[in-house]
């Protein structure tokens, strides 16, 4: 317990730590930031550019604008972290699937390990700005009955891209982690293919899988924040980000509203991961693999 | 089969272990040995002379290149998928996410026994090797001998008739292992299986066996068969002067041949 609450004491004094270097930073750095030859390697301290964080702060309890019957901002910011939340939960959902089946596939037959991984690895390679246009026009394609492809769709499968990548490669790892010994035994037991799968192979990778599921909702959330702005879908917090910065120079603090709403889902699907890891401690007892 | 059943036989078999490079270990060669149901035999060589490779020929956990294995009249393969035996290695490789009690009840659990039967064997099994206080403990709560009195426990637990042990003592300090060597004769004693046991250590072999099987790297090869007739095993029979003549017998016969061939055996 007390290790517990000694790690929350410190997480508290590292964001402390953070907000002073920036009020620090902001008093005593130069208002045109630290320029060495022509590169600005310190950013500028003028309110525009570092608004205190306690105007930071305030600004979250005001509307979003100044139109009659907006919405505080951060119920605004609440609400686009949700959406994007959603969408990032299910890029996660399909990811860790076809991740988890990827790894299947090529831990059951070799030959399709040789085939498939070099494309696992170099799907990888491909950047995000680059397919997400690809992406969207494919399922601009797709009807099916009364079905209609969506753009938030679009966003989800380009937040799964990313986030397959960890589990194919953690869980292949995992699923072959097990000793001969071990699989000797189940096959002295004529066990099958798929009781050795949940038995032997599955439980013996969770330790491999956890990393990899952190891993992977933190690519879902960045690859979620990224595909709005490409794809252009309203609504989440990338599209906020965008349209908030345009206002930066009237309105400094409102600018990192939605980052920090990017932060707060970074922060919820790491905790959902871990609630994962808690329910599979059991797994885990031989300790994390190297 | 009429007076003396056979649980083993190997007959002439080879076995050549190819790597992809193409080059080839002569593991078997021309090996034959028959074990008589409800026998001891014990396994013993320098290492790399082939013993787990036998062992595991037995066990259809690698094929042969030559020759032909039977076990209890069937071929090892049709042996395994009828669970006809039990087997235990060096390292105890218990699953270390189950309780001892689960540990020992996998074999049942994959064979499709009832709870309410896995449950009854388990509560058998942790009583005859002194684990009952012990059955919701995890692995890493034991040490290494309670360990492999698990897996010992798990290779015993469809009561087979033949039990294929590989070094199961070999991780063991001096007495736990002489604690674990009466466990086993007694258990034998009690369930009759016939035991194909490596080992290498001398004085083990003679404790436990009926006959010592003495074998010779390079190709791998049985060079001599010693038997044993004692008419007890208990802590008297290590003190006995018929223990040491078989020790002595055994330990020639490693070193008759090549003197050298016998590193790699522990004369304890
Ligand atoms: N899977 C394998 N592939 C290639 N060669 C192998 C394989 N398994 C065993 N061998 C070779 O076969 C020979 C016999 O090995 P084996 O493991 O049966 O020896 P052993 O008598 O059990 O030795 P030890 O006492 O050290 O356990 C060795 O030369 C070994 O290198
Ligand atoms: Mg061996």
């Amino acid at each position: 317990m007390s290790k517990r609450a000694a790690a929350v004491l410190w997480g508290i004094a590292g964001v402390i730590a953070a907000l002073a270097i920036w009020e620090i930073y902001k008093a005593l750095g130069p208002d045109e930031g630290v320029v060495i030859g022509d590169v600005t390697v310190l950013p500028r301290t003028t309110d525009i550019a570092m608004p205190h964080t306690w105007d930071v702060l305030a600004r979250l309890f005001e509307p979003v604008t100044r139109a009659a019957g907006a919405d505080v901002l951060w119920w605004a910011v609440l609400q686009a972290a949700a959406f994007s939340l959603g969408i990032a939960a299910l890029g996660w959902l399909i990811g860790v699937t076809f991740g988890l089946g990827i790894a299947l596939l090529m831990q059951r037959w070799i030959t399709a390990e040789s085939a498939i991984l070099p494309w696992v690895v170099l799907s990888q390679t491909v950047p995000l700005i680059a397919i997400a246009p690809l992406v969207r026009r494919w399922g601009s394609e797709i009807t099916i009955g009364s079905f209609q492809w969506e753009n938030w769709m679009s966003v989800a499968v380009i937040a799964s891209y990313l986030a397959f990548f960890p589990v194919a490669v953690s869980a292949l790892r995992g699923l072959k982690s097990p000793p001969s010994a071990d699989t000797d035994l189940f096959r002295a037991y004529s066990a099958s293919w798929w009781t050795t799968l949940r038995k032997l192979r599955l439980p013996s990778s969770v330790p491999y899988l956890i990393p990899a599921l952190r891993l992977a909702a933190a690519n879902a959330v960045v690859g979620t924040v990224v595909a709005e702005v490409s794809i252009g879908l309203g609504g989440g917090i990338g599209r906020m980000i965008i349209e908030f910065a345009a206002t930066a120079s009237g309105d400094p603090a409102k600018t990192y509203a939605p980052i920090l709403g990017a932060v707060l889902i970074g922060l919820v699907s790491a905790g959902l991961v871990a609630l994962i890891g808690v329910g599979l401690r059991r797994y885990t007892r031989g300790g994390a693999p190297a | 089969m009429t007076a003396k059943p056979v649980a083993v036989t190997v007959t002439n078999v080879d076995k050549i272990f190819r790597s992809r490079k193409g080059a080839e270990v002569h593991a078997l060669s021309d090996v034959s040995l028959e074990v008589a149901a409800g026998e001891f035999i014990s396994l013993i060589g320098p290492s790399g002379c082939g013993k787990s490779t036998l062992m595991r020929l037995v066990a259809d956990l690698d094929g042969i290149t030559s020759g032909e294995i039977t076990v209890f009249g069937k071929t090892p393969e049709k042996a395994r998928k009828d669970q006809d035996y039990g087997i235990a290695f060096q390292q105890a490789g218990l699953l270390p996410w189950r309780s001892v009690r689960a540990n020992i009840e996998l074999p049942l659990e994959i064979h499709g026994w009832e709870p309410r039967d896995r449950k009854e064997r388990s509560d058998e099994l942790l009583e005859l090797i002194g684990l009952a206080d012990f059955a919701d403990h995890k692995p890493d709560q034991l040490s290494g001998g309670m360990k492999q009195r698990v897996a010992i426990a798990r290779s015993l637990a469809e009561r087979p008739r033949l039990l294929l042990m590989d070094e199961p003592f070999g991780a063991l300090d001096e007495i736990t292992r002489e604690h674990m060597q009466n466990e086993l004769v007694a258990l034998c004693q009690e369930t009759g299986a016939a035991v194909i046991f490596v080992t290498h250590s001398i004085p083990e072999a003679v404790f436990l066996s009926d006959r010592v099987v003495v074998m010779s790297p390079r190709p791998g090869r049985i060079t001599e068969v010693i038997d044993l007739d004692f008419s007890s095993r208990d802590e008297e029979l290590r003190e006995d002067a018929a223990f040491y003549e078989g020790v002595t017998a055994v330990r020639n016969a490693l070193h008759g041949g090549e003197t050298a061939g016998a590193r790699g055996v522990e004369n304890r």
